[in-house]
């Protein structure tokens, strides 16, 4: 670790803090409805969009009626998504010739992009046409998000008065986060990354002769606009089959500093949405310290372990000043590399700037606990918040059985159904990450995909469930991942990690935005101070980490040990 | 059907949208505004692409710098459903995905570092002359990996060292902004400017 590297990590990190300021506040006005400087533009289109579905972005719906415009809206966007990938090859814009999407592997890619997972068990440059990109990815990568930021403000609705009956319109929700917030900002960086080299035309693949004479292939598409995006709506799925660490798709660390800075951007700015709209904003930012301080941690223990390199190399005679290089390209550094890796699985966006397969086990085992703590360290677009608040929720509880009080949470009284719905949330996790893996470990056709042996094998797997569960979307990219058995579970378990998950969220703000809001009295737990912090942050790391302790001691840790003892397999 | 119409109405409308109407404005704008970036960056010389400024290519001779180890593979045209090494395919880029204690990868390193690990007085061989980038496409090289090059370039071109090193030392470039990332020389247009010394 070098005091430059975290220079950059600070100002990268700062940057994000001071942009989500402003930006918070914004999301928080366009949710209430109100008008902006992008109106005059943007307004025509919000009311045509409205007047094409017979929407009244007015009429506020219960949590049943939200939760069901979100899942009608998610099942068209799969069959839409679904029929374009397996008719590729029959529809304009592929140049390449691509043919159609296997149907294992399209209904698993659609289902990953629907749930804002963008795992990739296609490669961008050798299986999707152009129009798959643009018309099939990008799209999903703006309305999974959009969708994420509506549930989230759901969510937050139930705690801004009492006895509410309404948590607002989901399809209004969805169109003015995509108009307003998403779609404005994907321009401007998209424009920002052309500018630093990412390729941005219809044209197919290009052809250099090499100075020693040999042919090169240079593929090139409308990588700039999608990528944006990607980062921007925490989504991670990349133009290219190794995401940001392309050249084309992250070609220089400045370009690599502002992904991170995209893809952290929206998560932590909704924080202090939320403290804006339930107006405690003290309330968002303590949300906002403890997604910082993991976030912190997470970077420090990737930077150590991958700096200091990987003792059976060192042993060879490897000079440790760069540190483990083996799956990483040499112009991000490190120090970014670290605070990418930290925050694209704090973040639930999935994008990699390193290859986590080639990490040492303590580096891989970092983004690995970061997704199964339930990605909410700043966690995905809404899905951040939602999380957040379920263990809010959860911490509050705690807190009032340790003292022997009814808990509230902003005046709301948490009872025995919200409880009971919130545990039903958490435990989705551990269920599909957990159940999938281990029947994945005893069978043969599972355990051939695995690329390395010993304890890391069960960490490639490992791996991939958390990744689909959580909604990640990264790999340790070893693994063979385009079968039948993976493509099938794996796409289950994303839509268990998405759905099986918001459906009891949604529900609880449903029973909790009905509910009188109480005054604060003296024996109320304030939530918006340092004890509740720590309290939240206990309560993540226990009940979202203890029950993968045993899978991670078998994986990553046994790696790390073996290892240590010379050990290759 | 109250839920049916306002989902496609939005999906259809909102792929219209972000999905074509946009990319192919930003397409424009790119061509307009950046149009060699837009277009991968190409190096040509003579008329010719031989490449992009952006990305690495496979380099063999002792005339040429050496970019590193590449993990990108293609299909094997004697042997259908496998694969066999070609590094710097821009076609598939990949890593090698071996893990930390693969014994693979401990062997490949043993063997590039007898290559790569000739005596040069330079002190022991940067890890990235000896393990696989990330891409495949990784264009540079640290100046230390280049400069225990040097000697060999310059015997194999008949060029006195000293002017090889400081052609070296203008192609190498510091931290961003001096702050982000690492120092670093790209390869191919290292290589270029050598063979412009003719």
């Amino acid at each position: 670790m070098t005091v430059l590297g975290w220079v950059a990590i600070s100002l990268v990190l700062a940057a994000i803090i001071a942009a989500a300021v402003p930006l918070g506040g914004f999301i928080a006005r366009i949710a209430a409805g109100e008008r902006s400087f992008l109106h005059p533009v943007l307004g025509p289109v919000e009311h045509g969009l409205y007047a094409l579905g017979g929407i009244d972005p007015a009429r506020g719906q219960g949590w049943r009626g939200y939760a069901l415009a979100m899942l009608a809206f998610n099942a068209a966007g799969f069959a839409l998504l679904y029929a374009l990938l397996r008719c590729q090859d029959m529809l304009p814009l592929n140049p390449q010739g691509f043919a159609g999407m296997a149907p294992y592997l399209a209904f698993n890619t659609a289902i990953s992009f629907v749930t804002n997972t963008n795992w990739q068990a296609y490669s961008g440059e050798v299986a999707a046409s152009h129009l798959s990109q643009m018309a099939g990815f990008t799209v999903h990568n703006f309305v999974s998000a959009a969708t994420g930021m509506a549930m989230a403000l759901a969510v937050t609705r139930a705690f801004t008065a009492g006895n509410l009956r309404q948590l607002g319109n989901f399809w209004a929700d969805l169109v003015r986060m995509t108009l307003y917030v998403l779609l404005p900002l994907a321009v401007l960086l998209g424009l920002v990354f052309v500018a630093l080299g990412m390729p941005q035309t219809l044209a197919g693949f290009t052809q250099a002769t090499t100075l020693e004479g040999a042919a090169q292939t240079i593929p090139l598409g409308p990588v700039a606009f999608q990528v944006a995006i990607k980062h921007l709506g925490t989504n991670g799925g990349g133009f290219f089959g190794v995401n940001s660490l392309h050249p084309f798709e992250g070609p220089s660390a400045l370009a690599t500093a502002l992904q991170i800075w995209a893809q952290n951007l929206v998560p932590f700015a909704l924080c202090l949405t939320f403290g804006a709209m339930v107006g405690n904003r003290r309330q968002g930012w303590v949300l906002l310290a403890v997604m910082l301080g993991f976030v912190l941690a997470g970077t420090a223990a990737v930077y150590a372990a991958e700096a200091a390199g990987n003792p059976l190399h060192l042993a060879l005679g490897v000079d440790a000043a760069q540190g483990n290089m083996e799956g990483k390209d040499l112009r991000f550094g490190q120090a970014l590399v670290a605070l990418f890796t930290a925050t694209t699985t704090g973040a639930s966006c999935g994008a990699v700037n390193a290859m986590f397969d080639s990490f040492t086990p303590l580096g891989g085992l970092v983004p690995l606990f970061l997704v199964q703590l339930g990605e909410v360290l700043p966690g995905g677009v809404g899905s951040g918040l939602y999380g957040m608040l379920v263990f809010a929720l959860l911490a509050v509880f705690l807190a009032g059985l340790m003292v022997g009080r009814t808990p509230e949470f902003l005046g709301k009284k948490v009872q025995a159904r919200e409880v009971k719905l919130a545990m039903l949330a958490v435990l989705v996790l551990p269920a599909a990450i957990l159940g999938f893996t281990a029947v994945s470990m005893v069978l043969e056709r599972a355990v051939a995909s695995l690329a390395n042996q010993g304890p890391h094998g069960l960490s490639e797997m490992l791996y991939a469930f958390s990744s689909a569960a959580g909604n990640n979307g990264s790999a340790f990219g070893g693994l063979t991942a385009d079968t039948p058995w993976l493509n099938t579970t794996l796409g289950i378990a994303m839509l268990l990690g998405r759905f099986a998950y918001v459906v009891p969220v949604l529900a609880i703000a449903g029973s909790l935005a009905a509910k009188p809001k109480l005054p604060e009295s003296a024996g109320t737990l304030p939530t918006d101070g340092v004890l509740f912090a720590g309290l939240l942050a206990g309560v993540i790391l226990i009940l979202g980490g203890l029950q993968f302790m045993p899978a991670l001691a078998l994986g990553p840790l046994a790696d790390h040990f073996t290892l240590l003892a010379g050990k290759t397999f | 059907m109250t839920l049916l119409r306002p989902a496609l109405a939005i999906l259809v409308a909102l792929t219209l949208l972000t999905g074509l109407a946009l990319p192919v404005a930003m397409t424009g704008i790119a061509q307009l505004a950046f149009p060699s970036q837009a277009n991968g960056s190409l190096l040509q010389r003579d008329g010719q692409v031989v490449g992009s400024a952006l990305l690495g290519q496979s380099f063999t001779t002792p005339r040429y710098f050496h970019g590193r180890p590449s993990a990108t593979t293609e299909a094997d045209p004697e042997n259908e459903g496998k694969t066999r090494s070609a590094p710097y395919n821009g076609a598939a880029s990949a890593a090698s995905q071996q893990g930390p204690a693969s014994a693979a990868l401990r062997d490949a390193i043993v063997e590039r570092l007898a290559t790569a690990g000739v005596a040069t007085g330079l002190g022991p061989v940067p890890a990235d002359a000896v393990t696989a980038s990330g891409s495949g496409l990784d264009p540079h090289i640290s100046p230390e990996n280049a400069a225990r090059q040097v000697a060999r370039v310059a015997a194999a071109r008949s060029l006195p060292a000293a002017q090889v090193a400081a052609l070296l030392a203008s192609h190498t470039a510091g931290h961003e902004l001096g702050l982000l990332g690492e120092p670093r020389v790209n390869v191919l247009k290292l290589n270029l400017a050598l063979d412009a010394l003719r």
